[in-house]
């Protein structure tokens, strides 16, 4: 409870922080004006752009973050996030070829496309990953992701490069920004990412007991195929329709709900919630680093979190026994 | 064929960071013999082994191949003259036998050197030895176990060395194909006087296949001599704290040990003679 | 019967045979043997040779192929006046300046990512553990970019940083997968970790090189060899003729590595000698590569491997899997030029043609239950 209540209080600092500052140096006066809902001047005017672009850290990084969460219970595996197993590269993928071939427009299709899109990937990786003998291993299902993360990133360089007139290039469909966040896709995804944190929830005290392991949690009367099956596309439905606006991020799923875990143990009940929290927070700090480090540039907050993730990518694989991986 | 090289070893002491695994260990191996080194686990057998064909680098002592310091000598010089067996190498996948063998000829080549018939008789020889040369084409993943030990043998073989050091060669195999791998060593010894120093975890099994036997425990050797001299019930309970009576193999003669353990001890201390022996004797 | 028998070796100790000829212990014809073992290694080794030299030819054929065709198509009988350095008009240009280094550059870098892709992969006994995998070609394109970008830095020096970078990020990933002994999965897995760290670092030196074409962009991310001038064959080749004989010298000693490091030391082989050379020559060969034509997705990778499967067992992958990669840039770089209405980079295309072949591998294995 208490850890709830801090991360609410950090999340709202951050927020704060996030609007304050930016690749403009904006004073104290012009914030608030600006808040107040005055866009006159530059200055105003960066500081209203910044208020959905937090918005849509905050709620890209808590979908990222629960998705990460729900993947790791599901595969029972330290190391899943949607950017590791490629789950948001295939969203990605999805809509550049929707964008390119089939003449996708609405904000709306992109987000069912880019579901689309991740679930396939989710779904190949997964079965690529626990084929053979001992299952799904962390090292079978991340070398699976990594591969496929590898070919569907060049399938979205193949499929853009012909197409100069498709978004901002190649490059931004390889890398996720929240820089580009408007209020209108912030109403279009939200209500695909309270369906899915809402699936997740409910999934919570079934992903407890798959912890146990698949043979115990059947002999506790789990329906072990259902419930991994349903846990499984609520965090799809969230690494999807975050992909959908912002690009791929990686690594937000991976570190938070780790660092969660040491928080609040392992019950997902209170992972979940804390995660959403902590991700909202990491990526949204990613956000203000990159506008603040690069004055007066701006740097793509998925280059910040795989330089904030990937060490603790490495710690983790280097805590963990080499026969558990 | 061989020469009876001498390998002593010197006051050696070899660790691991801060933990001592050896520690001022003499030792001398009697050439053109068969010796086995037995003891209980992670006692240092392996890592005196291992000191021997200096895989490892002693901290202090030294071990000596005819009075030359093992860890001087050049590589190849020393992997001409001495071999070892590990007790898990490591086959490449779907590597034939032949090219397998043929891989122990490693020290005998230099860089730019041909493949020689000199070479391919050594390769021949090793496979007619082990009994292995209608396998010369197969893939060793495909042999069974106590092929695969006997390929591995062929390559010390064609390593062509005086000093044959293997850690542990019966692990891993059921009891008929260990007695048909010990029976290889017996012959290679007995027809090339070839030295033969392995490790082995069956002390019965060491008792009758060595003519010389060394007990190690805690780094530091116990006992050294001929079986019948080192197998007694006060080394093995010494050695490994177990309890036992010694008799004598019926089938070879050597000693054998019988564990006495907290249960089924209840009968009386002498070998019954209308049981085992003549039971065995029938075989 | 009596219990205490000799023991027959005993007996046998004192035989004549003690210092005698080869002895045959069971089969007595070691003769027949003899001709088994060599008529063995040589059907092995004239597979093996075939393979090489039908490889060979494709790298030649292709090499010839890729200076013909274009735009304009050119005969034979003029790209070999050009390369005897007559002046042909039209040709002299679009052949001697433009083909004939970017088929050059092609050859090279796929015969060092293929030699330092096969030599990691060999030494690691692990086709995962390859350069591109574990990230010492993204420190090489990351380094690259930066240079380029941050410091301006063009030619050599560009070179040098990459192979710098390299060594730098090899020798990084091996002590973070440190932990009382390195194990294969642990490195594979901090690799990953680290390539992904390192290509959000040419990411961001992409970002802020928006003056750049795109195409001058993918060379850093996927590789490219658009572009590709003399200038980008000469430390290739440089490097070739150097870390090549350096690499091709340790074939014997890798092959006895492969049976373990116990059973290659006791073969008289410097285990760590033989693996800091070979592992330095490796990763100079990717670093140059990567510094003339950006990382060019999963040839590293890959070459090995498919040489595998088409020599077998047979001996070293070293030169096979050299042609193998030589191969695999050479057709990937006429498929993004002329196979797709629109010209990509040779990145582009290796990635998405092997990258399912590393999915197809691991399912493979997977299946197998062997060790990938």
């Amino acid at each position: 409870m208490l850890a709830l209540l801090t991360l609410t209080v950090a999340l709202l600092v951050i927020m704060v922080v996030s609007v304050s500052f930016g690749s403009r140096e904006v004073g104290l006066d012009d914030i608030l004006a600006a808040l107040a809902g005055s866009t006159d001047g530059f200055d105003h005017g960066a500081v209203a752009r910044r208020i959905p672009r937090t918005w849509m850290a905050v709620i890209a990084g808590a979908g990222l973050a629960v998705s990460g969460a729900v993947m790791q219970g599901v595969t029972r595996n330290p190391l899943a996030d949607p950017g590791i197993l490629g789950v948001t590269t295939g969203a990605s993928l999805a809509v550049v070829i929707g964008l390119a071939w089939f003449g996708l427009a609405s904000a709306t299709s992109y987000i069912l496309v880019a579901i689309i899109g991740a679930g396939a990937t989710a779904t190949f990786v997964y079965i690529v990953g626990s084929l053979g003998r001992d299952g799904a291993t962390p090292l079978k299902l991340a070398l699976a992701g990594a591969a496929t993360a590898a070919a569907l990133s060049s399938f979205v360089t193949a499929v853009v490069l012909p197409r100069q007139d498709i978004a901002e290039g190649a490059v931004s469909w390889q890398i996720g920004g929240v820089g580009g966040a408007t209020a209108a896709s912030i109403s279009t995804v939200g209500p695909f990412l309270a369906v899915g944190f809402a699936i997740c929830l409910l999934m919570a005290k079934g992903l407890n007991t798959l912890a146990l392991g698949d043979e115990l949690a059947a002999g506790l009367g789990e329906r072990v195929g259902r419930t991994r099956a349903i846990a499984a596309f609520g965090a799809v439905v969230l690494a999807g329709a975050v992909t959908a606006v912002t690009g791929p991020i990686a690594f937000v799923g991976l570190v938070v709900p780790h660092v969660c875990r040491l928080v609040a143990g392992p019950d997902h009940r209170w992972l979940l919630p804390l995660s959403a929290l902590g991700g909202g927070i990491l990526l949204t700090a990613a956000d203000v680093l990159g506008r603040v480090v690069a004055r007066p540039e701006e740097i793509d907050v998925a280059i910040i979190t795989a330089i904030i993730g990937a060490p603790v990518f490495i710690a983790i694989v280097r805590r963990h026994k080499v026969r558990a991986l | 064929m061989t020469r009876d090289r001498a390998l002593t070893v010197e006051n050696l002491t070899v660790g691991y960071h801060e933990r001592m695994v050896i520690d001022g260990l003499d030792l001398a191996i009697p050439p053109g013999k068969i010796t086995a080194i037995v003891g209980a686990n992670a006692c240092g057998k392996s890592t005196l082994l291992r000191s021997m064909s200096r895989l490892l680098s002693p901290r202090g002592g030294q071990v000596l191949l005819d009075g030359k310091a093992v860890h001087r000598m050049p590589a190849k010089e020393l992997a001409r003259q001495l071999g070892l067996l590990p007790q898990s190498p490591i086959a490449p996948e779907g590597i034939t036998v032949a090219d397998l063998v043929g891989r122990g000829r490693h020290p005998h080549q230099r860089i730019l050197s041909r493949w020689t018939s000199a070479d391919n008789e050594a390769v021949a020889d090793a496979l007619t030895v082990t009994d292995t040369v209608e396998l010369a084409d197969r893939p060793v993943d495909e042999l069974s176990g106590g092929q695969r030990q006997r390929v591995w043998i062929a390559m010390a073989l064609a390593q062509r060395t005086d000093v044959l050091l293997l850690d542990e060669p019966t692990t891993f195999l059921d009891v008929s194909h260990q007695v048909e791998v010990l029976d290889l060593l017996t012959d290679l010894n007995t027809a090339r006087g070839t030295t033969i120093v392995m490790v082995l975890h069956d002390l019965n099994l060491a008792a009758r296949y060595s003519d010389h036997l060394i007990a190690l425990g805690e780094g530091a050797l116990h006992a050294a001599g001929t079986p019948s001299e080192v197998l007694t019930p006060a080394l093995v309970e010494a050695v490994f704290g177990l309890a036992s009576q010694v008799i004598v193999d019926p089938v070879s003669g050597t000693p054998l040990m019988v564990p006495k353990g907290r249960h089924h001890s209840g009968r009386s201390a002498a070998p019954r003679p209308d049981v085992p022996i003549s039971h065995l004797a029938e075989r | 019967m009596s219990i205490v028998r000799t023991r027959p070796h005993e007996s046998a100790e004192s035989s004549p045979h003690r210092a005698g000829e080869l002895t045959p212990l069971r089969t007595p014809d070691l003769r027949a043997a003899v001709t088994t073992v060599t008529s063995a290694r040589t059907a092995r080794l004239r597979r093996r040779r075939i393979v090489i030299a039908v490889l060979a030819a494709l790298v030649v054929a292709l090499f010839a192929t890729s200076l013909m065709v274009g735009r304009t198509f050119y005969p034979p009988a003029d790209v070999l006046a050009v390369i005897a350095g007559h002046d042909v008009p039209g040709a002299s240009f679009t052949v001697g300046t433009l083909r004939l280094p970017r088929a050059c550059v092609a050859v090279l870098t796929g015969a060092c990512f293929g030699l330092g892709g096969v030599t990691f992969q060999t030494m690691l006994r692990n086709p995962l553990a390859s350069p591109d995998v574990i990230g010492i070609t993204s420190g090489a394109g990351a380094a690259a970019a930066v240079a380029i970008v941050f410091f301006s830095l063009g030619g050599f020096a560009v070179s040098v940083v990459a192979v710098l970078a390299g060594v730098a990020v090899a020798m990084a990933v091996y002590l973070l997968a440190y932990r009382g002994g390195v194990a294969g999965t642990r490195l594979v897995l901090v690799g990953i970790g680290v390539a992904a760290m390192l290509n959000s670092v040419t990411y961001y030196a992409l970002d802020k090189a928006p003056q750049w074409e795109l195409q001058e962009a993918m060379r850093w991310l996927s590789g490219s060899l658009n572009g590709a001038s003399w200038k980008d064959a000469l430390p290739l080749a440089l490097a070739m003729v150097v870390l090549g004989p350096l690499l091709l010298a340790q074939v014997r000693n890798l092959g006895a590595l492969q049976l373990g490091d116990d059973t290659a030391a006791a073969l008289g082989v410097r285990t760590e000698r033989t693996r800091i050379v070979a592992i330095l020559a490796a990763v100079g060969l990717i670093t140059f590569a990567t510094a003339a034509a950006g990382p060019i997705a999963f040839v590293a990778f890959l070459s090995g491997p498919i040489a595998a499967r088409i020599v077998g067992p047979r001996g070293s992958m070293l030169i096979p899997a050299a042609l193998v990669g030589s191969l695999l840039v050479l057709v990937a770089d006429l498929a993004a030029q002329f196979a797709f209405g629109t010209k990509f980079p040779v990145g582009v295309v290796t990635g998405v043609l092997g990258a399912p072949y590393l999915v197809y591998l691991i399912i493979r294995t997977n299946r197998t239950g062997g060790v990938l």
